[in-house]
């Protein structure tokens, strides 16, 4: 037998289809109307010729655009091992954390004072502590490169963000979880490792991501220290030319780069959170 | 008569000044089934979890097979290795495959091989009609079939004792009776097991011994028979009457 939808039912799909299109209609409506009032506000201003022609030349733009790209691949380099570290990192201090172990007592404690002063503390503040404090101290053994110092700064920085949501997520798994993988007779650090663990990353995947694209764009803030990446690279162009649009150039490219990372996250969130309401869990 | 498995002797336990088990004494010979009835708050969980060494004791001893388990400094991981637990709630691990669930204890505590578990754990599942089942996450299976998994994620490990606590209570009647056909076919494999339940139709056919706990003491022990015809107890009296009252017996 064919499903055939009873009268009620198409009367009530086609109510649904007019509220739709009606609701189409006032959004585009409202585009619109916003559109024009900001080209009016913003072509209307008096400096709007100058500001055009500083911040949005297209021949300055073409003129910096190789060396602001080639500033670019450093900070490409950059957040790749930052990135790194500071996963491995967050993980080890979020673990230290939430140990029970009293032999871990003073590590916990160092990493509960560590992430308290590197959340409140300022990234630029941080980079210009280490990447000008560290060569300060001439000690010849140290390392005094201004790439790596702002690496090194970026890693503490996250490392204490990407510790505390992932110490979020490892006390989001219900307890029962543990129990249940002690009663089996894993050990404690087994039943971290195999239970534990792998439910709290997957809780946290999303604020996780959100902190490295966070991570990616203040890669740029290692121009600071004399580093030559996009920023800087836009820097110097603009110094020859008097003219602002190679900092728009990269910071045009510094969106492209993060816009991949955040759509994976917004898609992951929304599947995680159609799971959650499929199946009331996760 | 044969072997103790389980030997609890004068076990005490309370969480602070509230006393929740006194004086408990019981033992179980292997193949033996008891099962612990008694109201809510009666002390049947932490008396298992107190087994399992999942709660510390105030006082007394526990004996698994003839060692005592509830010296101070007794390897706790070993003993669980060695007592099957399965809860009310489930408890499976929702990132892990019914196959990963099962085989995880094998291979990380049994030191099993991946495909020595693995044919283990189909071949249990197959045997529990489960076996298509092996590849799908838990939150895709039915409370009976979750909790069935549960079970078996306990008995391949094949424990000296299977402590059961309200395995049936979070499930509706239809998936309550597959896991009991489940828990009766394990009987008749002679598994040795302490269950406790509030399914009194349950606890009757599957009981050797019946104990009925009331505020932290066994009030009442013996044959399914004796006690649910002829309570001697008031207090058994009252907890059987309100069973009756509810529809429950």
């Amino acid at each position: 037998m064919t499903y055939e939808p009873s009268a009620l039912r198409l009367q009530r799909e086609a109510a649904r289809r007019r509220a739709s299109r009606r609701s189409s209609l006032i959004a585009l409506a409202s585009t619109i109307a916003v559109g024009l009032v900001l080209v009016a506000v913003i072509a209307g201003a008096p400096g709007f010729d100058r500001v055009k022609s500083s911040f949005f030349s297209g021949h300055y733009a073409w003129k910096a655009l190789p060396q602001v790209l080639s500033g670019l691949w450093l900070n490409l380099r950059v957040m790749f091992f930052a990135e790194i570290f500071v996963l491995i990192f967050g993980l080890l201090i979020a673990i230290t954390r939430t140990s029970r172990n009293p032999l871990l007592y003073p590590l916990r404690l160092l990493a509960a004072t560590y992430t308290d002063i590197f959340r409140g503390l300022p990234l630029l503040l941080v980079l210009l502590l280490v990447g000008l404090g560290i060569p300060g101290l001439q000690l010849s053994w140290l390392p005094n490169s201004a790439v790596l110092l702002g690496t090194v700064s970026l890693i503490l920085t996250y490392s204490a963000y990407v510790a505390e949501v992932i110490r979020a997520g490892i006390e989001a798994v219900n307890p029962a979880q543990r129990m249940a993988g002690r009663a089996l007779g894993l050990s404690q650090s087994q039943t971290q490792r195999f239970v534990i663990l792998p439910q709290a990353i997957r809780k946290v995947t999303p604020p996780l991501l959100n902190d490295l694209v966070s991570l990616q764009k203040d890669s740029g803030l290692i121009s600071v220290l004399g580093a030559i990446d996009a920023i800087r690279a836009a820097g110097i162009e603009t110094a020859q030319s008097f003219n602002f649009t190679p900092y728009l150039v990269a910071g045009a490219l510094f969106v492209a780069l993060t816009i991949p990372l955040t759509r994976f996250t917004d898609w992951l969130t929304r599947k995680q959170d159609r799971a959650r309401q499929h199946q009331g869990q996760w | 008569m044969s072997k103790l498995i389980l030997e609890i002797s004068k076990l005490r336990k309370s969480y602070g000044s509230d006393v929740v088990l006194s004086d408990i004494s019981i033992q179980l010979p292997e193949h033996a089934v008891k099962v612990l009835i008694g109201a809510s708050g009666s002390g049947k969980s932490t008396l298992l979890r107190c087994i399992n060494l999942l709660e510390s004791i105030d006082d007394g001893q526990i004996f698994l097979d003839g060692s005592d388990i509830s010296e101070v400094g007794t390897d706790a991981d070993k003993v669980r290795s060695q007592i099957g637990s399965v809860f009310q709630a489930f408890n499976l691990f929702p990132h892990l495959t019914v196959l990963e669930n099962i085989t995880l204890a094998p291979r990380k505590v049994h030191g099993k091989s991946k495909d020595e578990a693995e044919a283990e754990a189909i071949s249990l599942l197959d045997r529990f009609g489960l076996k298509d089942k092996a590849g799908q996450y838990p939150d895709l299976l039915s409370g009976g079939q979750q909790q069935r998994v549960a079970i078996l994620r306990a008995v391949i490990n094949r424990p000296k004792a299977l402590l059961l606590d309200e395995v049936t209570s979070a499930l509706d009647p239809i998936l309550i009776s597959e896991v009991l056909a489940l828990i009766a076919e394990l009987k008749a494999q002679g598994m040795t097991m302490m269950i406790a339940t509030h399914e009194m139709g349950f606890a009757h056919r599957v009981a050797d011994k019946l104990l009925f706990l009331h505020k932290g003491n066994i009030c009442e022990a013996g044959s399914p028979e004796t006690l649910l015809s002829r309570p001697q107890t008031p207090q058994l009296r009252e907890f059987l009457d309100s069973l009756r009252g509810a529809g429950r017996l």
